[in-house]
């Protein structure tokens, strides 16, 4: 009990009463942290738009009973770029809403903290498709969800791989074939993503198998959610 | 009894407790100032919608600052919600007309720009010949979200867009100021005449 300092990175937040607000936090330490910031939405607040989502933070919370508060907060990254590109803005609210659903309160994950940092990274440095479909397969791979990709699910057989199945979780080939239809190339590009070879994948121009993981990803995503994504695609 | 504790509990910012009080207050209250609160929130809920043209609330079909003359129908100020206009008059410093969205974009929330009144406000560029637009939205993540959608919707029809400046509050303290809206201030600063 009492004091504590953990790095953040705002996730979302709530109204809380006249002024407060509760802002859901992925800490380093500490996994998804609901805390209350009292007086935030006053213009003369000395939190000012440090507790905006997709800030990373430096914070001082005061452990209570149910939520903590946030006594003290600083500044490490405000991503600027982001938030003045409105497809950045866009792509970097589907990060945040995704770890936002995935992540439960109480739960000690120090992995979806750095992931969600590095993706912000990756997208303040470049505006690329792909960061948010690859971010989306780390995530449910990192979650225990990795799809097959090397072989069947049905058979495993790795000639002919022709399809995608959500409930199966992963490839099928010609003769199990379910689900959707996915190209060589978007397979291909999915086995790099899983595979670590994430680098080169995000320095990729937008393609038509980038656009089939992209929509895989959400469907993938909002199938282990069971719950649409808002946020995905609703500006562009 | 109980009904009107739950009632008032409902409103925002009123606790049971505080319902309780007020329930108790009534109940000491001469009938006639009773009724005198129970007419006024009938008539305000008959009485007042919302303009057909600004969608700010309203007695008429049009409210009090679109059927005012004597203000200046080229220039909007875009706002989030009616009470933002409350705030901008307040200031005494703008006497344009006003528009209001009734929300803001939030994909979080799953509000996008079809949500909000968007398509009344690009109805009302040229019928009324509007030179400027003012993105008066909340300087939150939602509202310059909104501001940004707003701006690449406009910017293509040869109208000013302007957007409210970020900078320090009066009578706040620069160190406590936070490094985005301290250095937006920067960035907008004016030379001294």
């Amino acid at each position: 009990m009492g004091l504590y300092r953990e790095n953040a990175i705002v996730l979302r937040t709530i109204k809380l009463g006249e002024a407060d607000k509760i802002v859901s936090l992925v800490t380093e330490r500490r996994g998804k942290v609901r805390a209350v910031a009292k007086g935030v939405r006053k213009t003369k607040s000395r939190f000012g738009a440090r507790l905006e989502p997709l800030t990373h933070v430096s914070l001082q919370l005061y452990e209570g009973r149910n939520l903590d508060t946030i006594t003290q907060a600083e500044t490490i990254d405000h991503f600027r770029t982001i938030r003045e590109d409105l497809d950045r803005l866009s792509r970097a609210t589907a990060l945040l809403e995704a770890v936002d659903a995935v992540v439960q309160e109480g739960e000690d994950d120090h992995r979806v903290h750095q992931m969600l940092l590095g993706a912000l990274r990756t997208l303040e440095a470049q505006s690329t498709p792909l960061v948010v479909p690859a971010f989306f397969w780390k995530l449910l791979a990192h979650l225990g969800f990795r799809p097959m990709v090397d072989a069947c699910a049905g058979c495993g057989t790795t000639d002919a791989l022709v399809a995608f199945d959500l409930i199966e979780g992963g490839v099928l080939c010609r003769s199990c074939a379910r689900g959707t239809r996915i190209s060589p190339e978007a397979l291909a590009l999915l086995r790099r993503i899983l595979g670590g070879d994430l680098v080169s994948v995000l320095s990729e121009p937008a393609s038509q198998s980038g656009y089939e993981i992209e929509h895989l990803a959400t469907r993938a995503m909002e199938h282990h959610l069971e719950r649409r994504m808002k946020s995905v695609g609703l500006l562009t | 009894m109980q009904d009107l504790i739950d009632e008032l509990g409902r409103m925002p910012g009123v606790g049971p407790k505080s319902a309780q009080r007020i329930t108790f207050h009534l109940l000491k209250l001469p009938r006639e100032d009773a009724l005198k609160l129970a007419t006024a929130i009938i008539e305000v809920k008959d009485k007042v919608t919302f303009c057909e043209r600004c969608f700010n609330v309203s007695e008429g079909p049009l409210c009090g600052i679109c059927t005012d003359e004597r203000r200046d129908t080229h220039v909007v100020c875009v706002v989030e919600e009616p009470r933002d206009i409350v705030a901008v008059e307040k200031t005494h410093e703008y006497r344009g007309s006003y528009h209001v969205l009734q929300g803001a974009i939030s994909p979080i929330e799953g509000i996008g720009p079809e949500q909000l009144k968007v398509k009344e406000l690009l109805g009302r560029l040229d019928p009324e010949g509007v030179t400027e637009v003012i993105l008066c939205t909340n300087p939150n993540i939602e509202g310059e979200a909104t501001a940004m959608y707003l701006a690449r919707l406009l910017k293509p029809l040869g109208i000013k867009i302007t957007r409210i400046a970020s900078g320090l509050p009066v009578g706040g303290d620069l160190e406590y100021a936070d490094e985005l809206t301290l250095g937006r201030a920067l960035e907008g600063r004016r030379e001294v005449e």
